[in-house]
């Protein structure tokens, strides 16, 4: 989400599942949706089978997405960049973009500050002792109030220096790294450069066939660019929709279960910032255009000092900063590769797990088990048992030799326990406790809170270090040893301290201490009057539930923020307030306020030439085709994954992007990547429609309808190595290994690459040494390299070497 | 759809049956005798536990006369502007994950270097759990960095959940979490 966050300001899927049907042309990328969401495809056959919409699906295997899409285009994974620069420059050389919109809602008229320079493969900037760049460098020309020049015709506009950087993207290029034929990534570029026209909208569809790479964010942006250039953002059946893979992902996002935030999208403080005026510097966006909004960036402060106030009550003052001082700063990336390369350096002493294994989920298993083997002591909170709480007898372990401290603790399914979802549309919505907890089981929640209390208690008979942020921290709940759901959820939602009572809008927050939220962007969804994500006006009456007749079915749950349905869709209408396509209206100015959706943009402020800007979360009023937010480059570039068989067609001696994050070789450890030489064959990982991950290896139907692990080899190579269905394979990486049948296929084709022919192999993750099948000794992420990409640390997953023969 | 690689079977009282690219619709036969089966039940909301497309449930319960409560049958909800009704074969299979045979009945406790597990009380695991934590802690806390900088972090426990965690649950991690000083927090996002 760091990619869209980059360019439009946050990060969320900006429409909603049901939206999807407005779209005239559907790109689907590194996704599956037919397998992996099957009922959030319904909407996508909808939009084919309602309005003629086109599905074009750009894929390493043909899938059941590929099925029914009108056109199936057998990319080399990892290669997004490529194909979308491919489709940039079509749209770009030809003139083909939505004109206005670019030129009112993005910084296509920014000019770049002097200095910007991108060649052989590297921007400006390269910290080489760091392994960074310094990303400060790629900014603005600005005039004396700090506001960015415009001038769409100067040299460095961020529209010429974008035409530029892609002109190399020509067809026979794109073909050459993608592997597509040329012919078909014509036609595939004649029709989505018709998506320009204001009367035509185009939706993009991804998932972790985009973000599990080391240039995850760069593909994902290059997606975005190309969707302003087209004039696509904010449009009912148009943005960027990524597909979260679990029920909650979204929440906890938001919620800021991870390292680099806090809830809201609050940036983690950082060492050296000595007071919220310090953190404000360093995290707020400032305004860059005379009539931007910028509403994250002048309300940061109110959402941070509500938050305190949340967390520290009492403890939180005008005169110590609002315990300021008690939120964590932490030193580097703190994500999940780095939680277990710290442990394999011998620094991490405990992990907690809860809902999630370890052992499974992360790159490169055998070193993960060696991490938590490294470890003094591991929690896992499950109901059932786990790859990682079962670690230490994994086939192969001898468990005397391990010395970690193992916790396996029941906890209660979903089903037990009220509480809301946010699925990847961004609609919060409430679900009941239907049945008792089990047997001994426990709510994670009321672990985490029991605990709590007793290091607390202990903190309070024994001392320690630092002690006064678990001393002072409020739990203000009737039970605090059993926090209810509902009153967390109140408390996410804030109030007035001198009313006491709970806040409509997050326009009420105060930065003096006198208001809380637990979470800004969800303040309003438990207002007064009820908790609204338990609203259930569905489409039993779409006459009455569904007002604009555009499926917002705004009394249905809630969404963030401030029940809007779809982010940015002040830019469905033109500058003066006036949808692009009548026929699809996303908000539109009638008789002197906005009708439709919840507009992202003031409520009673009018349109026209001297109105503030459409894109109200960023600092420039638009959204940015250039960011400087992103560590890999301003602009995506195409770079092989750190495990390639070709070199970069583009810069062969900057094949791979020179910022990922290389953990091994960074801590001194030994290289575990593998040459094309030794692991000739590039391998992607995937899910299978009647799993998940890996919880479904508990679930009796699902193991049976799809029982035992398997690759998938394409029929060439098969027949190059004897292979045939059902034989028995070693699929071997530097890393690890896998012996599995193999499934021959023609799903998975060969690809000319650079003139070369390279092969790819499937394979699905959902196997381990636990579960219904416990034949299943290996998994697949044995295989995986543990490296992350540069902004975001996601692993890669879906570009790794592997060699495959038969036993 | 490959009917036969994967055979749609009749299983149990669920009966994963009929399909399309669009999802699943329960036969009309079948449906009566589920009308049966959950005739004066009780009906709750639920959402899918998998993944975030976010179908909406209608989950149907019955007191036994034992007291306990039991799961009868779970479908989508047909009010849904998400699913309207239909389900994938996960979402029509959560009966399954909801009350299975496999769940780990109570606290297990594995001490260094043992082979097997050793059934605990949740008093034990907690306060033992409690003890790590406030050592491990104290061990890796760190309140200022080597330029002098106010950090008050812990660096030595790291926390990861919240897969199936209610957004609400999730938020308390957090807040406890960040109240502990831990840096390093994950979840399933990014992985
Ligand atoms: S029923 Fe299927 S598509 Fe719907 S939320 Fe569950 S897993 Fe996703």
């Amino acid at each position: 989400m760091v990619s869209l966050a980059a360019t439009f300001g946050r990060g969320a899927m900006t429409n909603h599942w049901r939206d999807i049907r407005h779209a005239d042309l559907i790109l689907v990328n590194g996704a599956n949706p037919a397998e992996a969401h099957p009922v959030g495809f319904r909407w996508l056959m909808r939009a084919k089978l309602d309005r003629g919409a086109r599905i074009i699906h750009a894929d390493p295997r043909f899938t059941r997405t590929s099925a029914v899409a009108d056109t199936y285009v057998r990319i080399r994974t990892g290669t997004d960049v490529a194909y979308f620069g491919g489709l940039i420059n079509h749209v770009l050389s030809n003139r083909l973009y939505h004109d206005d919109y670019v030129r009112w809602a993005t910084n296509a008229g920014f000019v770049v500050k002097e200095g910007y320079a991108f060649q052989d493969g590297m921007f400006n900037g390269f910290d080489r002792e760091q392994g960074v760049y310094n990303t400060k460098l790629w900014a603005y020309e600005t005039d004396g109030d700090g506001h960015a020049r415009i001038d769409l015709d100067h040299p460095r506009s961020v529209l010429n220096l974008l035409a530029a950087h892609y002109r190399r993207y020509d067809p026979d290029t794109v073909s050459r790294i993608t592997g597509i034929p040329r012919e078909q990534f014509v036609k595939v570029a004649q029709q989505v450069g018709e998506m320009g026209r204001p009367d035509k909208v185009m939706t993009i569809v991804y998932a972790v066939g985009l973000t599990h790479h080391t240039t995850g964010v760069q593909l994902i942006r290059s997606g975005a660019i190309l969707q302003l250039l087209l004039g696509n953002m904010g449009r009912p059946g148009g943005g960027m929709n990524a597909e979260r893979g679990h029920a909650n992902i979204q929440g906890n996002t938001d919620h800021a279960i991870s390292w680099d935030i806090l809830p809201g999208y609050l940036r983690i403080p950082a060492p050296g910032q000595k007071g919220i005026a310090a953190y404000l510097d360093e995290s707020a966006s400032v305004r860059q255009h005379p009539r931007a909004v910028n509403f994250f960036g002048e309300n940061y402060r109110r959402y941070l000092v509500s938050l305190l106030k949340t967390w520290y009550g009492d403890a939180a003052t005008k005169d110590n900063e609002f315990a300021f001082d008690y939120l964590p700063k932490p030193a580097a990336n703190a994500s999940w590769i780095s939680i277990f390369d710290q442990a394999l350096r011998g620094r991490m002493q405990g992990v907690m797990l809860s809902g999630m294994t370890a052992t499974s989920i992360g790159p490169d298993s055998n070193q993960v088990m060696q991490a938590l083997a490294n470890l003094k002591w591991l929690c896992v909170m499950d109901p059932f048992n786990t790859t990682s709480s079962e670690f230490w007898r994994a086939p192969g372990t001898d468990p005397a030799k391990v010395q970690t401290e193992v916790f396996m603790l029941p906890a209660t399914h979903w089903i037990e326990k009220d509480g809301s979802f946010t699925n990847s549309g961004r609609w919060a919505q409430w679900k009941e406790q239907v049945l008792p907890p089990e047997g001994e089981a426990r709510h994670d929640h009321w672990i985490l809170a029991e605990l709590f209390l007793r290091v607390r208690e202990l903190y309070q008979t024994q001392g320690g270090r630092f002690p006064d942020p678990v001393l002072k921290l409020a739990m203000p709940y009737r039970n605090p040893r059993k926090p209810e759901l509902d009153e967390i959820a109140q408390e996410i939602n804030g109030r007035d301290l001198r009313t006491g009572k709970r806040l409509a809008t997050f326009v009420d927050l105060k930065d003096d201490g006198t208001t809380t939220a637990g979470d800004w962007i969800y303040t309003g969804h438990y207002p007064e009057e009820g908790n609204l994500t338990k609203r259930r006006d569905g489409v039993q009456n779409p006459a009455r539930n569904d007002p604009s007749g555009m499926g917002l079915y705004p009394g249905w749950a809630w969404s963030w923020p401030a029940n809007r349905r779809i982010l940015y869709n002040r830019a469905s209408a033109d500058e003066n307030g006036r949808p692009w396509d009548p026929e699809r209206p996303g908000i539109a100015w009638v008789g002197g306020k906005w009708v439709g959706d919840v507009p992202d943009y003031p409520p009673t402020t009018g349109p026209g030439p001297d109105a503030p800007l459409p894109f109200i979360m960023t600092g420039e009023g638009v959204a940015r085709l250039f960011s400087n937010a992103v560590a890999d480059g301003p602009f995506p570039e195409h770079y092989e994954p750190i495990e390639s068989p070709v070199a970069n067609p583009l810069h062969p001696q900057q094949s791979a992007t020179p910022v990922a994050f290389l953990y091994d070789e960074r801590a001194g450890r030994a290289s575990r990547f593998g040459t094309p030489a030794d692991y000739p064959y590039v391998a992607t990982s995937y899910r299978l429609t009647e799993h998940e991950h890996y919880v479904t290896q508990n679930v009796e139907h699902l193991v049976q309808l799809q029982p035992e692990a398997f690759v998938e080899v394409p029929a060439g190579l098969a027949r190059e190595k004897g292979i045939e269905t059902g034989d028995l394979v070693r699929v071997s990486s530097r890393r690890g290994k896998l012996e599995v049948r193999a499934v021959v296929t023609k799903r998975l084709g060969a690809l000319q690459v650079d003139g070369r022919q390279v092969y790819q192999i499937g394979i699905p993750i959902h196997w381990g040494f636990v579960g219904i099948n416990t034949g299943q000794h290996w998994l697949a992420n044995a295989l995986t390299p543990f490296v992350g990409d540069a902004s975001a640390r996601t692993p890669e997953y879906k570009a790794f070497l592997v060699d495959i023969e038969k036993i | 759809m490959e009917v036969s690689r994967r055979r749609f079977l009749s299983i149990g009282p669920m009966g994963v049956l009929g399909g399309s690219a669009l999802g699943f619709d329960l036969t009309e036969s079948i449906a009566i005798k589920q009308r049966l089966r959950i005739e004066g039940a009780t009906l709750s909301r639920s959402l899918c536990p998998y993944c975030a497309v976010g179908c909406a449930l209608i989950a149907y319960t019955k007191k036994a006369p034992n007291g306990r409560t039991e799961l009868l049958q779970i479908e989508g909800d047909p009010d849904s502007p998400v699913n309207e009704g239909t389900l994938c074969p996960k979402g029509a299979t959560s009966l399954q994950l909801a009350v299975s045979g496999r769940r780990v009945p109570h606290p297990l406790y594995r001490a260094p270097g043992a082979a097997e597990w050793t059934q605990v009380s949740w008093e034990f695991t907690l306060d033992r759990l409690a003890r790590n934590i406030k050592d491990s802690r104290d061990a890796t806390f760190v309140t200022q960095d080597a330029e002098g900088n106010v950090v008050n972090r812990c660096e030595g426990i790291a926390f990861a959940g919240g897969a199936a965690f209610s957004s609400e649950e999730g938020y308390l991690a957090t807040k406890l979490m960040r109240g502990l000083g831990l840096v390093h927090l994950e979840q399933q996002a990014r992985v």
